[in-house]
């Protein structure tokens, strides 16, 4: 577990308490280095944490080449699982990683208020 | 009509949650009222959503419009909560004739036969589509000298949209995504590993062609989703959804290398989107067995 100043402690709190929600993490946007994680074990962050900030860059050049403005919340949806980002405006991805039946829409609203409590 | 229409408004202000929506939002279609018509359905929809005839009215107030695509989304969503829902039937049935598909158009109005076999109305839309023939419009008027068929309803219509213009099928073809890639030149896009161009093409909201610039970022992403799914022993990934500032963006992979992008604006949500994606991915296959 990474150390970290309480309001990404408070902001990581968030997300992992939903149901279904298996860890989350603080990465940097430009980078891809995790800032603050709680994963459950086994999950391989720092490689997931480059993969999201890479598939992240790429979605938000594209789309805002499609003209329809920076991205605020992505989903990488698979059979067993989803990868779910929000973007924050000081450069952070809020990141988390939900079992297959979690409930996407409350996990949503919860990594934009942990992406408010980060800035 | 009028005084039933403002009885009706009222009770829904009174009670949002009630379902005279339905017969409120038909009336003004029929009075032509469609802006007004479609801003009821859609707060109706908003509050019910699983409501099979909440889609077939938003569908029928869209085909009146002419907004085809999505009037056979709205249409395809009450048949995936109703499969036996008749409007439904009936509507998807006239899109297909209109793009030239006879055996899906009769088809489908075989479906709404064994539903409702007493409805003489689509004995003769059958007949009308076995022979080739033009059927009305869904949300036409039984008018004298028209050939009953295809009532989108059980209430009458007193509307009738304007008639389709010689060749009308063709912009129905072209933005139905799932009808054929090819045509689908303003939100679909279809790619190769290394982001090359397949078929479609995307313009932003100014009309621009921003094909090259959005397939040239989106390089790359089908293996780096992929490598994120298993690194995390997520299985196989199904698609990316994202939601941007002025607009929806759906990412999937219809087979191993392709890559397929779906961009509609905010209005359409994303689980529309996502059906939508599904259907563009199934004939992003085909495309791709003809092609291979």
């Amino acid at each position: 577990m990474t150390t970290a100043p309480a309001n990404y402690t408070r902001a990581l709190d968030l997300v992992t308490r939903v149901r279904g929600v298996r860890g989350a993490m603080l990465v940097s946007a430009d980078d891809g280095i995790i800032v603050a994680e709680q994963l459950m074990e086994g999950i391989k962050g720092p490689a997931v944490a480059a993969l999201a900030a890479s598939l992240a860059t790429r979605l938000r050049r594209a789309m805002e080449a499609a003209g329809v403005g920076a991205s605020l919340f992505w989903h990488l949806q698979a059979e067993q699982g989803a990868l779910l980002v929000v973007p924050t405006a000081g450069g952070t991805l809020v990141v988390a990683v939900a079992e297959p039946d979690v409930n996407v829409g409350l996990v949503r609203l919860e990594l934009l208020r942990a992406g408010e409590v980060v800035g | 009509m009028a005084e039933e229409i403002k009885t009706l408004s009222s009770q829904l202000a009174q009670d949002p949650d009630s379902l005279v929506f339905l017969r409120l939002g038909e009336l003004l279609r029929m009075k032509g009222q469609l802006d007004a018509a479609q801003r009821v359905a859609v707060t109706g929809l908003d509050r019910h959503p699983h409501l099979p005839d909440a889609h077939d009215l938003f569908a029928r107030i869209l085909a009146d419009k002419h907004d085809y695509e999505r009037a056979f989304d709205e249409w395809d969503m009450a048949l995936r909560i109703a499969p036996d829902h008749v409007g439904a039937l009936k509507g998807l049935a006239f899109l297909y004739f209109k793009v030239g598909d006879l055996a899906q158009a009769a088809a489908h109005l075989e479906a709404a036969q064994r539903v409702a076999p007493a409805d003489a109305s689509i004995a003769q839309a059958l007949a009308m589509a076995r022979g080739g023939e033009s059927p009305p419009s869904p949300t036409a008027p039984e008018g004298e000298g028209e050939p009953v068929a295809l009532p989108a309803s059980d209430a009458p219509t007193e509307r009738a949209p304007p008639p389709p213009p010689p060749g009308a099928a063709q912009p129905l073809e072209e933005a139905r995504v799932f009808a054929g890639l090819e045509g689908a030149q303003e939100g679909l896009l279809l790619l190769d590993a290394a982001g090359r161009v397949l078929g479609g093409a995307l313009k932003d909201p100014g009309g621009r062609d921003v094909t090259d610039a959005v397939a040239a970022y989106l390089a790359g992403v089908s293996q780096e989703a992929a490598r994120t799914a298993k690194l995390l022993a997520l299985g196989r990934w199904t698609g990316v959804a994202a939601e941007g500032n002025g607009g929806h963006v759906h990412l999937t992979a219809p087979t191993g290398d392709a890559l397929l992008l779906v961009v509609r604006d905010r209005a359409v949500p994303m689980g529309r989107l996502a059906i939508i994606a599904q259907r563009a991915a199934v004939a992003a296959r085909r495309w791709l067995e003809k092609h291979a």
